[in-house]
């Protein structure tokens, strides 16, 4: 097994034994901020390489991915779940999103395994990040006056996570390969350590979460795993026949779709529908999906992307 | 001299900027922020990542602005986030800074 994944692990037995263990919160907000800057270097050092013209139409098509993900899932959180309208949208928003630290970890796998993927990627994670938060606060609530757009606006375009990202990819863009060759031992070599601290901690987070699912139930955590794989597979048909991606790319963009915000979504939730427990939402991303995604469901991708090449061929 | 208070604000930190204009929008002209740690009615917030924190805002003013603060909060915010406030006389230098 991969020692990323047992540091993940660790982190939730120390933390469901109750382990003083714990990164203190500056260190983890400097590790995230690494992994962000790393994850948009990359992308941006590949990105400079594309014509703007292949790549248009895949944003393009991304962009439509993160708008109908959360127009799926409201439906049967309401109906199935049923969730008041409030909770449903924002579970919705959330699942729509996308986790920056599962899509590092299918990185690190697709390496391991010396699988080629679009290294730019990373573009793809900001703009999939975006328009779940918008259509979660409409299903919520309507296009209504009281939603103060602007705050909105701030929080999801200069939180954390999209400032991070765009900051790095613009960066890496501009620097280009050599450019970057000065940072690289400390954001590319450090990288999957990095990635490894980070999961301990993730670890840790997760484990407090268990103890709201006993709460919450069953659906929550049927959803919490099937929700990943359906909205998985959808990212592997249509990364490898609609955007042409190679292999490990499907895998990438299947992951995507699959895997919940826990970092963006929940800010802007909190803020623009304040009546959503998020106590429900971050049950389910971060104790159900995103553990079940970096344990199982990225080599899930793996051999579901496989099959549909062999299937409708690449 | 005029009896001082300290208005004390435990909450989510995700308020933090609302807060903060909300404050001076009803009269304060300073406040204080530092990161809280605590449990109460909506569990342990231990301030382990970002979402899971909470802040402690402090404000010296008068007493018509602590209250007027403090009804605006109760108003807008105690039904749907996790919010404490509470309220005592306080002896300050130079009071008219306040």
């Amino acid at each position: 097994m991969d020692p990323i994944i047992l540091f993940f692990v660790l982190g939730v037995i120390l933390g469901v034994s109750k382990s003083e263990v714990r990164l203190p919160s500056q260190i983890y907000d400097f590790i995230s901020i690494l992994l962000l800057l790393s994850i948009g270097l990359k992308g941006g050092i590949e990105l400079a390489k594309q014509p703007f013209s292949t790549m248009l139409p895949q944003i393009l098509m991304v962009l439509a991915i993160g708008f109908i993900l959360p127009i799926i899932a409201f439906p049967i959180l309401k109906y199935f779940g049923k969730f008041k309208r409030a909770d449903a949208a924002s579970i919705a928003a959330h699942y729509g999103s996308v986790s920056v630290g599962t899509f590092a970890v299918s990185l690190a796998y697709l390496n391991t395994r010396e699988i080629f993927y679009e290294e730019y990627m990373a573009l793809f994670v900001v703009v999939l990040e975006i328009p779940a938060i918008l259509i979660g606060i409409i299903l919520a609530k309507g296009i209504s006056k009281e939603t103060k757009w602007g705050k909105v606006t701030h929080e999801v375009f200069l939180g954390k996570g999209v400032a991070l990202m765009v900051g790095g990819l613009l960066v890496g863009y501009l620097a280009g390969p050599t450019g970057v060759q000065s940072i690289a031992p400390l954001f590319f070599d450090l990288f999957k350590g990095i990635l490894a601290l980070f999961l301990l901690e993730m670890g840790l987070i997760t484990a407090s979460q268990l103890s709201s699912l006993k709460k919450y139930g069953f659906f929550l955590l049927g959803f919490g795993i099937i929700m990943p794989i359906v909205f998985g597979s959808l990212g592997v048909i249509i990364g490898s026949q609609l955007m042409g991606l190679s292999l490990g790319g499907t895998v990438v963009l299947g992951t995507l779709t699959a895997s919940a915000s826990y970092i963006a979504v929940p800010a802007a939730m909190r803020i623009s529908v304040p009546e959503a427990n998020p106590t429900l939402s971050l049950t389910a991303s971060l104790g159900i999906t995103f553990p079940f995604n970096i344990m199982i469901g990225i080599p899930l991708y793996l051999r579901i992307a496989n099959s549909t090449q062999n299937i409708f061929g690449a | 001299m005029e009896q001082l208070k300290i208005l004390t604000i435990v909450t989510e930190s995700v308020l933090e900027n609302q807060i903060a204009e909300d404050i001076e929008k009803h009269g304060a002209h300073g406040y204080t922020i530092t990161d809280a740690r605590g449990k109460g009615h909506r569990g342990l917030r231990d301030a382990g990542w970002d979402y899971n924190s909470n802040i402690r805002v402090e404000i010296v003013c008068n007493l018509k602005t602590c209250n007027a603060i403090s009804k605006f909060l109760l108003d807008t915010y105690y039904n749907d986030y996790a919010m404490i406030t509470f309220s005592y006389d306080v002896t300050v230098q130079r009071s008219n800074k306040f």
